[in-house]
This record gives structure tokens, C-alpha cells and sequence, in this order.
């Protein structure tokens, strides 16, 4: 080890040390959230206690949330926020939602806990580092005549003492040296241990949000399927009604009057174009043809060719997903550029397809005016949902002025039927 | 004429088999698989091919493959690909060699059977016979495009029926007006997309449809 290496490993655990010992009034202030807490309990029989717990617990959440971040930040890895969801934003449900939580009643133990641990942890380093030097310059300050001076116990007058103090004192240093780090990891995993979800929290969490993405899911097929039947309904079986009709009429007609059986074969023949176009646009709305032709690259090609403005496509994928994956993010892709092609008055759109670290990555841009942002029964949040039965994330930067670029992600293995790789605009 | 076939539903194939006997083509080979089509096509070597887009193995774009992969063995190959929807990617793949005798047209096409022999016939002598919906989406997009969008509504009409690979007496025929008025349109749409005006109607509509394609 170098000077230099020494001076800087010195100069790291000091600036730790210094800003353990600052944390600790951080620590302590907390205390007074307990029975700020508890108080309003009682109080909610005479309704005041609603608003005030409200705030008192939404209080004590920030304040765990920042001991949260800072032993995050720590140990290297972001700790999750562990607190139930209330179903509804009803004042009365987010107090029970409140007060069953088990969360609520460990950040208020935790409080206490940290306060002491907080002190400890936070004085432990300074002190050692204090008596360190302290310790090997005692002999100089009693040689100075500072004989009141008494480290350890230990004075002038004590045997061996003046060979005892500064050695005590080199111990000491060594230890601050070893442990400044260390201490404060372990206050940061304390924290960790009593603010961080539980197992069964994290799990009752992850049910809790696949029970909602699947009740979307299933909500959104229903929709889907009342449109597909309503579209038949009323579409191509009307139609295929009509061309019976008329070619009945037409046998009936054949002999008696040639011409008018003749228009009828010319009306039937137009409805079944018409029923085939309607079935055409179904089919499209299902599963594209070109999806199921192409893959995801031909699809967006395909899309983007059909899409009012030049739309550059850039996919690059070893393989295919899933099916039902590469159709939710091709739906997602196309709705976004229809969004793009109606609100966002851009001249030139992109879109980019990669997949890393086995996720499903699709960006798309524009050069638009920006501001873009999901409203609820819009577009984008329907895009959210389409994801959601995927775990898949969306992700929106719209500044106002533009430009707008939409990321979404999706969890997916890709088969490695085929190799594709390649860039285009149309 | 000697025609082979593409389909692999038993109920259209016999219908288009009929169909096109019926107006004196000599269908020498009807197959129902995309490997089947390549040989068929490579080993007749017919005037034209009808082919389905869709076909077995793997019920994708199999039929529009091997049509490519057969016009790349056999330059030049007619081709009347159909299908049960259009796709522009698809329309730019067939036409990518430049070569005329191609057709993409919807299958309901089929239902005017008099406009259906007629674009086999086109495409047989090296025209081309384009889906009006591939032409709309075509013009559509145009719509970014500076000189289009100088044309005349019945300019973009004349454009897209030609477009569509019909000569110019269809296009008369079709807008009730003379011959030599639709060549004057035509000259004009040609003086605006700035395209050297060629006396070949095949060659006319190529380029106009390279123009429509790179936009």
C-alpha cells in the first residue's frame, strides 16, 4: 500500500465516519412519529383522527423511504416499498388498508430500533477514530503538562501507562480502519431486515398485481370478443343473408325475366366482395396475415409501408417470440403509431426492435410536438394493459415541444428458428 | 395458353380450373404445395401462373416464395399471385426485378370473371395487373409527396387505373372518355412526376409504379 493509497482509504472512512455521525439526529427524529401515530388511532371515533393518521402515516412512510433509499444505496441493490395498495381512494379504506398492514406496524417498531441502533452505529466510528488519535497523543499532552488527561482509565501515573495509552490508541485506529465500512452496513441491512417487504409480502405483492393484469386481461378478451362477434353480426353474416336472398330471388326470376335474375346475380356477387372485405378487416384485427407470414420484422415493415408518414423500421432479433407475444407487441407498435399519425403532428416516425437480456425491447419516436401521456380509457393506457398480461412495462418521454419516444419492454424467450437482422425506411 | 396452378383448397382450385377452361387455357399442372409449385413452374414453364399466396408445408407466404424464387430460375416467368389480403410489402417483393408479367390481385377478384381472364391475359404478354387496394394505399401515402400532389383528381384516377396495369382503352373505356384524351393525361402526369415518357404501356406502368413504390 502506498502513501497515497493510505491517505485516500484514511480520507473514505473519515467522510463515512462523518456522515455516520450526521445521520444520527436524522435517526432520532423519527421518534416523535410514534406516538403522533398511535394517538390518532383513538381519535378516528371522532373523525379528526382520519385526516391526521393520514398524514402522520404518510409522514412516517417518507421518513422510512429515505432510510429505504440511503441503506439501498448502501448495500448496492434499491429496496422495494413494501406497503399495500387500497382498493379504492375512499378515506375509510386507506385507513384499513392503513392499519392492517403489517408494514405499518414494522415501520413503527422500526422507528424505536433505529433510534438506539441509529446512535450506536452513528457514534461507533467517530469514537474509534477519536480515540485513535487521542490515544497516540497522549504522551505528548501529559509531556505538556495536560495530566487530567486519563484515556481508557489510564493516567500518567499508572504503570506502563505511557506505553499503554498510545497503543490502545494504535488498536483503536486499526479497528476504526477495519470496521467504519463495516458498521455502517450493517446499520444499512438492519434496515434492510425491518423495512424491506417480506417474502410473503414481495409474493402477495406480485399475486396481488397478476390477479389485476389478469382481470384486465380478461376484460379486454371479453371486449375483444363482443367486437369480433358484433362485427360478424352485423357484417359479413348480414351480407351473406343478402347474397342468399338475392341469388334465391334470382332462380325464381331466371325464366320469366332473364335481366332483372341477372342484376340480382350482379347485387349477390357484390355482397360477397363486400362480406370478403369485412371478413378481411376481422382477420386483420385478430392476427394480422403478414404476422403469422413474417414475424415481427416483416409485420412492422408491412406497417410501416402502410403507414401515412415515413416510418423507418430497425429490428434486429435472433429469433421469434412467442406468438402471443409477438402479436401484443405488434399491436402495441401499431396502435402507437396510429396515436403518432392522429395527436402528435409529426413528418417522420422510427421504430426499433432488439432483444437483450431477455427482455423484448421495442422503442418508437417521432419528430412530433410531444406532451403525449396516458389518459385514462386512451390509447396509451390501453397499450399499458395489453402489456401487463405480458409483464411487460411502457414507458412514455414526451416532452412539451417534442419528441416523443415510447419504450416498451416485454419479458420473453425468442426460438431460434431463423436469424434476421436489418434496417429499411418506407 | 398453358397455365399452372397454385392452390391448395380443393373447392377453389376446381372452380379456377373450370374457370379458366372455360375461356380456352390449358391448365397442364394444378399443384397444392410451394415446393410442388417451384418444380411445376420450373419444369413447364408456362405461359403464366396462378398462384395463392398461402400454401402448404408451412401456410405462410409459401406461394408468393416460390413464385420469386421460380421468376429468379426463370426470368421474366408470369405470374398472377392471389390472395385472400393484400400486402404492399409483398407487391414491392414481386415487383423488386423489374421485369413486368406480375399480378397481385385480391381473391375476390375472381367473382368478375371477365376482369380476371382479363389480367391473366396482361400479365401473360408481360403486363401487370395490380390490386386497385395496393394502388389506394400507394396514392395514400403519395399524399407526402410534393409532385402528386399537383396532379388533378381525374389525373390521379388515370394514374391509378394505370397503375393498376390496364392499357390505355381500358382507362378510356372505364372514365367514358376517347383514347387520346387518356393520352394526354398521361403525358401530363408524366411532364409532373418528371418520368421519361416511354411508348411500351408495360414499361410505362413499370416506371409509374416504381415511382408510387419508392415514395
Amino acid at each position: 500500500m502506498t502513501d497515497h493509497d493510505l491517505v485516500r482509504g484514511a480520507a473514505s472512512r473519515l467522510r463515512t465516519a462523518g456522515l455516520a455521525l450526521a445521520r444520527v439526529p436524522l435517526c432520532l427524529i423519527g421518534l416523535p412519529l410514534i406516538p403522533l401515530q398511535l394517538y390518532t388511532y383513538p381519535l378516528i371515533l371522532v373523525t379528526v383522527g382520519v385526516p391526521l393518521l393520514l398524514l402522520f402515516t404518510a409522514l412516517a412512510r417518507k421518513y422510512t423511504t429515505l432510510h429505504r433509499w440511503w441503506a439501498g444505496k448502501v448495500l448496492g441493490e434499491p429496496i422495494p416499498l413494501p406497503y399495500r395498495k387500497p382498493a379504492n381512494r375512499g378515506p375509510m379504506t386507506r385507513v384499513r388498508t392503513i392499519a392492517t398492514d403489517p408494514a405499518t406496524w414494522r415501520d413503527l417498531g422500526f422507528l424505536p430500533l433505529n433510534a438506539v441502533l441509529g446512535v450506536l452505529f452513528g457514534v461507533l466510528p467517530a469514537a474509534l477514530w477519536l480515540g485513535g488519535v487521542l490515544g497516540l497523543l497522549t504522551p505528548f499532552i501529559w509531556l505538556a503538562g495536560g495530566t487530567d488527561l486519563r484515556p481508557n482509565g489510564l493516567g500518567p501515573e499508572d504503570p506502563g501507562g505511557w506505553f499503554l495509552a498510545p497503543l490502545l490508541g494504535g488498536l483503536y485506529l486499526l479497528l476504526a480502519w477495519w470496521g467504519t465500512e463495516r458498521i455502517v452496513r450493517v446499520h444499512a441491512s438492519f434496515v434492510r431486515w425491518m423495512l424491506a417487504p417480506s417474502a410473503t409480502e414481495a409474493l402477495t405483492n406480485r399475486v396481488q398485481e397478476l390477479a389485476d393484469s389478469r382481470a384486465d386481461t380478461v376484460d379486454a378478451q371479453a371486449a375483444e370478443l363482443r367486437r369480433i362477434e358484433r362485427d360478424l353480426h352485423d357484417g359479413a353474416q348480414a351480407r351473406l343473408v343478402a347474397l342468399g336472398m338475392s341469388l334465391g330471388m334470382a332462380e325464381e326470376l331466371m325464366a320469366r325475366d332473364p335481366q332483372a335474375a341477372r342484376d340480382l346475380l350482379a347485387e349477390a356477387r357484390q355482397s360477397s366482395s363486400q362480406a370478403l372485405a369485412e371478413l378481411r378487416d376481422l382477420v386483420r384485427g385478430i392476427h394480422p396475415p403478414v404476422l403469422a407470414d413474417r414475424g415481427l420484422e416483416g409485420a412492422l415493415k408491412a406497417l410501416a409501408l402502410a403507414h401515412p408518414l415515413p416510418v423507418e423500421v430497425d429490428v434486429v432479433l435472433p429469433g421469434r417470440p412467442e406468438a402471443p407475444v409477438e402479436s401484443a407487441a405488434y399491436f402495441a407498435v401499431a396502435e402507437t403509431l396510429t396515436n403518432v399519425a392522429k395527436h402528435s403532428g409529426a413528418t417522420s416516425a422510427w421504430v426499433r426492435v432488439r432483444h437483450e437480456n431477455g427482455r423484448l425491447g421495442l422503442m418508437i419516436g417521432d419528430n412530433g410536438r410531444g406532451g403525449a401521456e396516458p389518459t385514462d380509457g386512451g390509447g396509451l393506457r390501453g397499450i399499458e394493459r395489453r402489456l401487463g398480461a405480458f409483464d411487460g412495462t411502457l414507458g412514455i418521454a414526451s416532452p412539451m415541444g417534442g419528441p416523443t419516444i415510447v419504450t416498451m419492454e416485454l419479458p420473453c424467450a425468442l426460438s431460434s428458428e431463423k436469424t434476421s437482422s436489418s434496417s429499411g425506411t418506407a | 395458353m398453358r397455365v399452372v396452378l397454385g392452390e391448395d383448397l380443393v373447392l377453389l382450385r376446381d372452380g379456377l380450373i373450370r374457370l379458366l377452361q372455360a375461356y380456352d387455357f390449358d391448365v397442364v399442372e394444378a399443384v397444392d404445395s410451394g415446393p410442388a409449385l417451384l418444380k411445376a413452374l420450373v419444369d413447364h414453364r408456362p405461359d403464366v401462373a396462378v398462384v395463392d399466396v398461402r400454401l402448404p408445408p408451412t401456410f405462410t407466404d409459401e406461394g408468393l416464395r416460390a413464385a420469386i424464387e421460380a421468376r429468379k430460375r426463370v426470368p421474366g416467368l408470369p405470374v398472377l399471385v392471389l390472395s385472400q389480403y393484400v400486402e404492399q410489402l409483398y407487391a414491392r417483393e414481386l415487383l423488386s426485378d423489374r421485369a413486368g408479367g406480375v399480378g397481385y390481385l385480391l381473391k375476390d377478384r375472381v367473382s368478375d370473371v371477365k376482369q380476371f381472364v382479363d389480367a391473366i391475359r396482361r400479365v401473360a404478354a408481360g403486363g401487370t395487373a395490380m390490386d386497385p387496394e395496393v394502388i389506394s394505399q400507394l396514392l395514400t401515402r403519395g399524399d407526402r409527396d410534393r409532385p402528386l400532389t399537383t396532379l388533378t383528381p381525374r389525373e390521379r384516377e388515370v394514374l391509378g387505373l394505370m397503375a393498376e396495369g390496364r392499357s390505355n382503352a381500358a382507362i378510356a373505356a372505364r372514365l367514358f372518355v376517347t383514347e387520346k384524351a387518356v393520352g394526354k393525361h398521361i403525358a401530363n402526369i408524366f411532364g409532373k412526376l418528371d418520368l421519361p415518357l416511354s411508348e411500351d404501356d408495360n414499361r410505362r406502368v413499370l416506371a409509374v409504379l416504381a415511382y408510387l413504390d419508392r415514395l
